[in-house]
């Protein structure tokens, strides 16, 4: 009754004819982003859907999964079950796993913003003619894959590699550090293999800053120093955020890095998840992990957003 | 007002002047009241804020070497609406940033107060600048911008707030202090760079082209409200611009510049009355050009004869020796029209007759040839004669009006 009523409303035609186009062109954008949605669809929404559904079944003895619905896969993410009496008992080893691959993300960001800013800032700086050809530079470990970079790696830092052979030629040590298979060799692997994406986030927003108001800031008696909290880090805070972002999370789940450089001794969450499907025969779990990563990204990356950005607005 | 910055750049040792300052110091110094670039330049008694000394500023090297400042000197007094005037390019805004300490000289000594600044950073110097651009500080309120500069000396908070409510209230700005610079307007922008620059209450204060972005209207307005402001803080105000009328209508003084150097240093009228060379009375106002040969010269005043053997006597500037051929230079409003070709000391045919309201310019094609002569005429409600293009007139000058100037 009533929307008959209304669009029983006489229109005019101007009216009429503008609704329609406003129509038309939200059709036609809904059509354009059809390929999009569905690349997300595929690719993105149905394996989450899977791995969902997968956390929540039992895991078959061979690999696979059994159609049967059971939480188990949460549970011994912090719980074992006691053969014995079927008891419930806490163990940390995945929890460990997971606060210590959180410590090398941190870590990670936090140098690459220590080395990448100073970088970024010195790129920016330059005049622009050479601007893009620093670009250059910095994208070029992009043209090699990952992992044959760390394999360069390991090949530089164990025992009879690069750094331990010319010590001892030049006589500074007479047995090899172990570098290979540490912490140490995981962290620097994902320092080299994240720096970038922390460089040309900042480099981008630092291009962007009007040098005018450092000057400004110079000519209102702020130190160097002054001016660098007070104007360019503010200013330049879209770009901090991106690339602590773009390295955090990729760093956080990295996979190639630690299994070389860690030699598989010193496991990080994305080779915990590799080894449920691989030699651990426990593809709910896998699932399970996967997902409270996820869940712990997110719920980071709300806080974290929040309060830079709420810092961004009041300044 | 002035004791704020006593430790700031009254500090017992100021650091050694650089070595690339020492070869040339003093060797192109005008004594003095001695002249510079063969301009007098006038000793004035009463304390100079800012003294310019025999400064050189090359950008590039090698083969790309521009002298953006081509020895340079000048002083500007305590208290003095003092403008540089030019056209871009000609290395106002290069002084303006040498005082401010953004570039450094090449050779040269800035004096502020007597004392050498020239190799001070700018967070050293108690001068401040309004950009061209304003530059404020877009993650800042008004408020926070305004407060900035204080802040930076380490003011205690209270003293901050109060002297920013004491400058939003000069700039009339106090309803808009919490907003963000990017949600006022471009003439609220100006009056918080304004007060932003005014609030550490520096010597100097330097502007450079802070009017070009503003539209007519609110030029003509903030125009006014610097001169209330210069006069209100008697703080010395530089001043760099490029539109002679705001330059004429504002300053104490005025410093003519073209390619590195400063042409005539004066008042607006000693400017626009008695320009020192050709360049200064082309760039300031409107200016006929006639050709004209020197028959003999007196006491500052010389007789020139035209190509119709009219003569007229014209005054020319000390240290200039006009002889042979030479250009006088007349306003158009010093020159006047008559009906009657023969009572004219130089005569044309109309070309065009423009229409500006409070004004009107008559275009004559000289019989001699060369430039168009234009004459002003103010309008006024009984014009006794009204003229036609097309018509033969004579032209007349009233006394004075000529000069002859450098080329």
């Amino acid at each position: 009754m009533t929307t008959a009523a209304l669009s029983s409303v006489p229109l005019s035609k101007a009216a009429l004819f503008e609704a329609q186009a406003v129509k038309t062109s939200a059709r036609r954008n809904r059509l354009l982003s059809l390929p999009a949605l569905l690349i997300i669809g595929i690719f993105g929404v149905l394996p989450l859907i899977i791995i969902c559904v997968y956390s929540f079944l039992v895991a078959a003895p061979y690999g696979g999964v059994q159609w049967q619905f059971s939480t188990d896969a949460y549970l011994n993410f912090l719980f074992q079950r006691d053969i014995f009496d079927d008891t419930l008992q806490f163990t940390p080893d995945f929890l460990i796993i997971y606060l210590r691959s959180f410590l090398f993300a941190v870590v990670t960001t936090v140098i690459c913003l220590l080395l990448g800013f100073p970088t970024a800032y010195f790129m920016a700086t330059r005049p622009p003619a050479q601007r893009n050809w620093w670009v250059l530079l910095i994208t070029i470990p992009f043209w090699s894959n990952l992992l044959v970079r760390t394999l360069a790696i390991m090949f530089i830092i164990r025992d009879e590699g690069l750094i331990n052979n010319a010590l001892i030629g030049l006589g500074v040590i007479d047995k090899p550090i172990t570098m290979l298979y540490t912490n140490f060799a995981i962290q620097l692997g994902l320092l080299y293999a994240f720096l970038p994406f922390m460089v040309l986030p900042l480099y981008s927003s630092l291009e962007k800053l009007d040098f005018r108001l450092v000057e400004a800031a110079y000519d209102l008696y702020a130190t160097r120093r002054q001016v660098l909290w007070r104007v360019i880090i503010p200013l330049s805070k879209p770009g901090i955020i991106a690339g602590c972002l773009l390295v955090f999370i990729p760093a956080l789940g990295a996979y190639v890095t630690p299994l070389i450089l860690g030699g598989g001794v010193h496991l990080m969450i994305g080779d915990l998840i590799a080894q449920q499907f691989g030699s651990g025969r426990n593809w709910p779990l896998g699932c399970a992990q996967a997902l409270i990563l996820m869940a712990a990204v997110l719920v980071a990356l709300f806080f974290y957003v929040r309060n830079t950005s709420g810092k961004v607005q009041h300044g | 007002m002035g004791i704020a910055f006593e430790n700031q750049v009254a500090a017992p040792q100021l650091p050694s002047r650089p070595a690339y300052g020492d070869n040339q110091t003093g060797t192109h110094l005008p004594e003095r009241a001695g002249s510079l670039n063969g301009v007098i330049v006038p000793e004035q008694p009463g304390k100079n804020a800012i003294e310019v000394r025999g400064v050189r500023k090359v950008f590039g090297t090698g083969e790309n070497q521009v002298a953006a400042l081509d020895t340079v000197s000048v002083s500007i007094r305590e208290n003095e609406f003092f403008t540089l005037l030019g056209p871009s390019g000609c290395g106002k805004t290069t002084l303006l940033r040498l005082i401010a300490g953004f570039d450094f000289p090449t050779a040269g000594e800035i004096l502020l107060h007597g004392q050498d600044i020239a190799p001070l950073p700018p967070f050293k110097r108690p001068v401040n600048t309004v950009f061209q651009s304003y530059a404020l500080f877009p993650h800042m309120t008004v408020a926070q911008n305004i407060g900035f500069g204080l802040e930076m000396l380490g003011k205690p908070k209270a003293e901050i707030e109060a002297r920013v409510a004491q400058m939003l209230k000069l700039v009339k700005m106090e309803a808009l202090k919490a907003r963000r610079t990017s949600e006022i307007s471009g003439g609220q922008q100006q009056r918080v760079a304004l007060a932003r620059a005014l609030a550490p209450q520096p010597k100097v204060l330097l502007l450079d082209e802070p009017l070009s972005a503003l539209d007519y209207k609110l030029r003509k307005e903030m125009q006014i409200e610097l001169k209330r402001l210069q006069h209100e803080t008697g703080i010395t105000f530089i001043f760099v611009t490029h539109d002679q009328e705001e330059a004429l209508t504002m300053s104490d003084r005025i410093a003519v510049m073209s390619a590195g150097k400063i042409l005539q240093v004066g008042t607006p009228r000693d400017i626009y009355d008695r320009p020192a060379e050709r360049f200064v009375a082309d760039f300031i106002g409107e200016t006929n050009f006639l050709p004209g040969t020197v028959v003999s010269k007196q006491a500052g005043v010389a007789t020139v004869i035209f190509a119709n053997n009219a003569t007229i006597s014209a005054g020319y500037p000390e240290g200039f020796d006009p002889t042979g051929e030479v250009t006088l230079v007349v306003r158009p409003e010093h020159a006047d029209l008559v009906p009657d070709p023969a009572k004219g000391t130089i005569t044309g045919t109309l070309s065009n007759i423009v229409y500006f309201g409070t004004d009107t310019h008559y275009h004559v094609k000289l019989d001699g040839g060369g430039e168009n002569f234009i004459v002003r005429h103010q309008n006024s409600r009984s014009s006794p004669v009204t003229y036609a293009t097309g018509a033969k007139v004579g032209i007349q000058f009233e006394e004075d009006a000529a000069r002859v100037l450098k080329d």
